[in-house]
């Protein structure tokens, strides 16, 4: 009976491929493409029927042959008929293969060529977006600042909206405090850069065909030194692939494991697919490669310490936010922003869903502080009191909040009892028994600069008012946790929280930026899920989707890594170390990695892929040095965009946006370290997105240019498991909630799916609420892991005791007398600040540099983009469009600078040109600019001279907040600001 | 409403509901979102008989200004998006020939972008600097209020719908319920005395036209500093009690809504048995800096 139904399968596919052929041109088109013969059989040879592929059409006949093209052979008739099918099951799928009872032979062109265009018998003239008549189709994509209405005619992108809802969405959630009701918009907000969306996507910057620098001769001279300076010449999408696959056997032939590294920024553009923990990921472990370690780079203070003292593992050291929203408004008096500032940073992904609920702060009363030596987009809009210390000085601030506490008595003494260990051992150091320093007010303005009086001002209000504190733009993050001090700084807001309460009604952490009562049952995954990437090890894959949506695992097999911050000492040294981001447990930060591994190969070819390095790593000149180093044979950058690094690549393979290929995505939903991150937003939206126009010029998607690299390794199948990006969109779909709730059909059409909030009784719990009460924890995350409790499962934190520790367990484990992160938090002054005396006279102005406002890292900015136009982001000066860097109007003076001259902001590490912006918005002594400009433009030799591109990074030490870590200390970076007379000259 | 309602000439204009727009200065943050907006609408769009593209680069239709007041560590920031502001009484409508700006019966100020080809004197009429000049096209250019949008049946303009915070809203009244509106809500407008009666209106604009005097209070007991919460302060010009108020719990007070070049105030200060007067002369907004009593 089986052997019958595969038989008329078989015998249908034949009809089906013709009959679509007939209705469809771009169908007819494609079977014309190629010219051979598919065998499908089963491994006895008894079933089986052949495909000749010739002329635009297909001959096929029920018979076994001998001599075919490919053949795909099924282990026997019932499961060829069971997996032939549309609606076969992807587990069935995935474990047959995974069992080698689906096998496929022949080349890899043609059999990935087959396996797609039997795919594309289905999803080939699918119906998707929204007719709006005159030509016009209206599709949804996403984006990193929300998802998006794409209006496009002919071709061609009309405009980038919002997305408003209709009548049929769900209606949003009501929060009843203090006799008030309050319900958000029914809308969702855009990120500025979104809205830029067009002018990058049709910027003249965009690479539209493969490129080879001119003087790189793969079987010859390769002149490694000219990178960043010569040009480059067009090459064919062949000659590129096949250089590029080359180079890879090449490499590993002759060098072994370990030699092939390869990098991505940060982010991505929007989508599970695509982002960078997805199909790169798939094709990188097909090969074998050494991956970038990235440092955690926005969290680090909380990372590296605040972690010891509360756990959080999961979240890099950061803070829950669970039912934070309504706590905060049903309960909380104040809120102490330190560091943060949500409305230039948008959490992170969350557009301006904040900003509504943080204009009914108003309403209710509540007061609000602003600690930063900036004053800050937060700061301006919602007003309040404005406490400016100087750069990673904000820990002895905190310390003198907590001498105040304990001196007169205002912190919560039944809760430090029962909810921390190691109060009292710190408490001597606060009052200065242990170091005859007592941490008073006043000892601290000699630090921080800020009055003491304010201080006190500030820690009587807190200790007397039920208060949240907002350590950063979402809870963690903030400039002050990336700086020499940034441990101590994270440490002590655990600290803090942990005298006053933390979990209490209207005492918790946040500024309403995340924890909206969403429905957090209702499974979509976040990009750190790994998307198609099959890595278990290297992603969130193994938490939900691997199960959810079946693919064939991928394993990594080289076991050696770069530390980030390090490459170029990796590269020029070839040797180094650094400490992994592992965020399993606490003690995942402990092991200590070297390079190069053991048995490895050094490093000799990169492959770059994503946002540059140079404006978001620190000393960057270093990495413009390093790839100018023979020590590098190949390097190449798979780019959307012409700039930054990848004007320092062999071979140049570009990419296009998300707006030109197939993707699936949720507003803010990341997953991963952002675990139930869309719950920074007012609605749950979900969303295809829809491939709105073709790739312009020759550029390809990222999961195209790896399957066509893998279709010249052998690796296609491995690589594609045969499908298309659409089919993997279906995929994800059916492993989520959706189908139980819209058909695909409808949610290609319509475009997004918005979750109902739960009702009222449903909601999540408020974070530490069950710690406060002594409760098992019931918030809705699976962290920590079993094994990390103490007490029974789910009783008390993540750390030894299972309290908030003063005195971390950890790091008495670990290292007890690093003077560096001793195991309770102390103040330590900055390695470069102002007590680095020599280098404060030569450098007097201490530069901060926090994520950009309206840019997302490098994307946005530069390439022609409009953001440019905003004169806030860069000032248009005789044709170029020059970076900020803002500076009190004392200092200028005294230097002669006025608002928009060109000023040359340096030090010993390089020199960056910018435009001058003289405000109050700093105290004097500090200068403010953003990090992350997409821009290098050294005006002379790469690596040596003055950028004016922006980099600001080029400026911030090499040195990590402690040694033993893997982190960046940019806000710890003294420079020097003077007129900029044109010269290429760092000094 | 529909193509022909808005293009339908003559009759019962008083009557007539027309669009304005209301910019609350108080909840503008500089997202940009607007000018963005505007420029993704506009750059590369050809609108017929509405605007011919916006440059890539260069124009601002949608122009924010900014405006810091006071010294560190006393100040606030504030906006002002400037698009052009539809005046019922448009210089640029005299200053063009051939019709080539005219205003709709909707209230909308459009420049007509084949008549006004060559038209450079359109751009230097206009009083609030909010027409540019396409040098390429030899165009001048400006906000149509996305009137294309508008006749489609959109509720919104670009701008409107993008901005995040409700800084920018759109509303279409009879020019009595306007009247109304911004006599009760305190809307203002630019440039008032000048008789353009522009439809484009403020809220809280003193953010951006008036100027502050602020200060903190101290006082010193038992060898330390603190800050003189709930001090009575009191303002004075020219002897006469203009404003007071109380300090905060960080002894800060802020007299705002004065005018700029105002001359000479007197801050007298109160707290406990202390008492301290203060001068101040005021030509921009101005923190007095720490009084310590």
């Amino acid at each position: 009976m089986s052997r019958l139904i595969f038989a008329f399968i078989l015998f249908n596919l034949k009809i089906v491929l013709n009959l679509k052929a007939r209705l469809s041109t771009t169908f007819r088109g494609r079977l014309g493409e190629k010219e051979f013969t598919a065998q499908i059989k089963t491994r006895d040879n008894r079933t089986g029927r052949y495909f000749t592929f010739k002329g635009g059409r297909v001959i096929s006949r029920g018979k076994v042959i001998t001599d075919p093209d490919i053949v795909i052979i099924y282990h026997d008739a019932a499961l060829g008929a069971r997996l032939m099918t549309p609606w076969r099951s992807q587990l069935e799928q995935v474990s047959a293969l995974k069992s080698f009872k689906i096998t496929m032979s022949g080349p890899d062109e043609l059999t990935s060529w087959f396996m797609e265009t039997l795919s594309l018998m289905l999803t080939d003239g699918v119906e998707y977006g929204i007719d709006l008549g005159n030509g016009v189709k209206r599709y949804v994509n996403g984006s990193n600042g929300g998802p998006v209405f794409v209006y496009v005619k002919d071709n061609r992108i009309l405009r980038v909206t919002p997305i408003e809802f209709d009548s049929e969405d769900a209606e949003p959630w009501t929060i009843e405090a203090r006799g008030k009701k309050f319900t958000p918009p029914r809308k969702t907000t855009l990120s500025p850069y979104t809205f830029a969306s067009k002018s990058l996507i049709y910027s003249k910057d965009r690479l539209l065909y493969p490129m080879m620098r001119v003087d790189f001769d793969p079987d010859g001279e390769r002149n490694e030194k000219n990178r960043g300076i010569s040009g480059y010449k067009r090459i064919t999408w062949d000659e590129a692939l096949d250089i590029t696959a080359n180079e890879i056997k090449r490499m590993k032939s002759v060098y072994g494991p370990g030699a092939i590294m390869s990098g991505t920024g940060s982010h991505h553009l929007w989508g599970i697919l695509g982002y960078w923990l997805s199909s790169h990921r798939r094709f990188f472990n097909s090969i074998g490669w050494t991956p970038i370690m990235h440092n955690p780079d926005s969290w680090e203070g909380w990372f590296w310490g605040a972690m010891h003292h509360w756990g959080n593992s999961m979240r890099l050291g950061a803070s829950e936010t669970y039912g934070t929203v309504e706590d905060l408004l049903k309960d909380c008096e104040m809120i102490v922003f330190w560091s943060s500032d949500p409305e230039a940073t948008a959490g992170v992904y969350g557009a301006f869903e904040g900003t509504a609920r943080r204009q009914w702060l108003k309403d209710l009363g509540i007061k609000l502080v602003h600690i930063d030596p900036f004053y800050n987009h937060t700061a301006a809009l919602f007003e309040g009191k404005w406490l400016a210390p100087r750069p990673a000085t904000g820990n002895a601030l905190s310390l003198a909040i907590a001498y105040v506490w304990i001196t007169e008595g205002l912190y919560d003494k039944k809760y430090v009892a029962d909810r921390t260990v190691g109060f009292d051992q710190w408490k001597e150091y606060i009052l200065g028994r242990d170091d005859g320093i007592p941490k008073t007010p006043e000892w601290q303005e000699n630090e921080s600069a800020i009055p003491a009086k304010d201080v006190r001002a500030l820690a009587r209000e807190w200790g007397t008012k039920k208060t949240y504190l907002a350590a950063g733009g979402i809870s963690g993050f903030g400039s002050a946790c990336r700086c020499a001090t940034g441990n101590e700084w994270a440490r002590s807001m655990v600290c803090l929280m942990a005298m006053q309460g933390l979990g209490k009604p209207g005492i918790n952490m946040g500024c309403l930026q995340q924890g909206t009562p969403l429905d957090t049952t209702f499974y979509f995954p976040g990009y750190a899920e790994g998307g198609l990437s099959g890595d278990l090890e290297g992603t969130a894959m193994a938490v939900n989707l691997y199960q959810r949506a079946p693919q064939l695992a991928t394993m990594n097999t080289v076991m050696q890594a770069v530390p980030r911050l390090r490459i170029p000492e990796a590269i020029l040294d070839g040797t180094t170390f650094g400490y992994p981001a592992n965020p399993k447990t606490i003690e995942g930060q402990f092991m200590k990695i070297g390079y190069p591994a053991p048995g490895h190969s050094p490093v000799k070819m990169y492959y770059k892929y994503g946002g540059s390095h140079f404006g978001t790593m620190n000393d960057t000149n270093r990495y413009a040095r390093a790839y100018r180093s023979k020590n590098l044979e190949f390097v190449v950058n798979q780019s959307i965009w012409f700039e930054g690094e990848a004007k320092f690549a062999d071979i140049i393979l570009p990419a296009c946006t998300n707006f030109e290929r197939w993707d699936i995505g949720e507003f803010a939903n990341s997953g991963g370290y952002v675990e139930h991150g869309y719950t920074q937003c007012n609605h749950r939206v979900i969303h295809i997105q829809n491939k709105c126009i073709e790739p312009l010029g020759e550029s390809k998607s990222d999961f195209r240019i790896f399957l066509e690299l893998s279709k010249r390794l052998g690796l296609s199948a491995v690589f594609s498991e045969g499908v298309t990006e659409l089919d993997w969109c279906k995929r994800i779909f059916d492993g989520t909630d959706l189908t139980g709730v819209i058909s695909w059909k409808d949610f290609l059409k319509k475009g997004y799916y918005v979750v109902p909030a739960p009702k009222k009784e449903m909601r999540a719990p408020v974070s530490y609420r069950s710690f406060a009460e002594g409760r098992p924890k019931d918030t809705p995350e699976i962290s920590p892991l079993p094994a990390d409790y103490t007490e029974n499962y789910g009783m008390g934190l993540q750390t030894q005791s299972g309290k908030l520790e003063f005195v971390c367990s950890s790091l008495m484990r670990f290292d007890p007398d690093d003077p560096e992160r001793p195991v309770m938090t102390k103040y330590i002054p900055a390695w470069e600040g102002h007590h680095t005396r020599e280098l404060y006279e030569k450098y007097p102005l201490q530069l901060i540099t926090p994520h950009a406002k309206f840019s997302f890292h490098t994307m946005s900015d530069a390439k022609d983009s409009i953001i440019n136009d905003i004169t806030d982001h860069r000032v248009l000066i005789a044709g170029y469009y020059y970076w900020i860097v803002r500076i009190n109007t004392r200092d200028a003076d005294a230097r002669g600078i006025r608002e928009k001259d060109l000023v040359k902001v340096f030090n010993d590490r390089g020199a960056v040109v910018c435009a001058a912006q003289v405000t109050e918005r700093v105290p004097p002594g500090t200068v403010h600019s953003y990090e992350s400009s997409a821009k290098y433009d050294p005006v002379g030799e790469p690596g040596y001279s003055v950028d004016r591109g922006g980099c600001m990074n080029q400026l911030t030490p090499t040195r990590m907040m402690i040694e033993k870590s893997h982190s960046i200390a940019a806000n710890s970076c003294l420079v020097q600001i003077a007129k900029w007379q044109g010269e290429a000259e760092i000094k | 409403m529909s193509c022909s309602d808005s293009k339908m000439a003559g009759g019962g204009r008083d009557k007539m509901k027309k669009w304005n727009m209301i910019i609350d200065i108080e909840k503008c943050e500089d997202c940009n979102n607007c000018f963005l907006s505007c420029k993704d609408e506009h750059v590369d769009n050809s609108w017929p008989g509405y605007s011919a593209p916006q440059p890539l680069h260069g124009q601002r239709w949608m122009n924010i200004m900014r405006k810091e007041r006071g010294q560190y560590p006393l100040i606030d920031v504030a906006y002002r998006p400037t698009p052009c502001m539809h005046c019922d009484n448009a210089p640029c409508i005299k200053a063009a020939k051939d019709n080539a700006v005219y205003k709709r019966d909707d209230g909308i100020v459009v420049i007509d972008p084949v008549r006004a080809k060559g038209q450079e004197t359109i751009v230097k009429a206009c009083p609030y600097d909010a027409i540019w000049w396409n040098q390429e096209k030899e165009l001048p250019q400006k906000c149509t209020l996305c009137a294309h949008l508008l006749d489609q049946g959109w509720e919104k303009t670009r701008c409107v719908q993008a901005c995040p915070t409700g800084a920018l809203s759109l509303v279409k009244l009879e020019d009595q319920q306007m009247e109304e509106m911004a006599k009760s809500e305190n809307l203002e407008r630019l440039l008032d005395n000048k008789g353009t009666l522009p439809r484009v209106y403020y809220k809280n604009l003193y953010r951006f036209e008036k100027c502050f005097i602020a200060g903190s209070v101290a006082f010193e007991h038992s060898g330390i500093t603190d800050c003189a919460s709930g001090a009575l302060i009191k303002l004075l010009k020219d002897a006469n009690l203009i404003k007071e108020t109380l300090t905060d719990n960080f002894g800060d007070f802020k007299f705002d809504g004065l005018d700029e070049d105002s001359g000479s105030y007197t801050i007298k200060i109160l707290f406990m048995d202390k008492e301290k007067t203060v001068n101040a002369d005021l030509k921009l907004s101005l923190n007095v800096g720490v009084i310590i009593l």
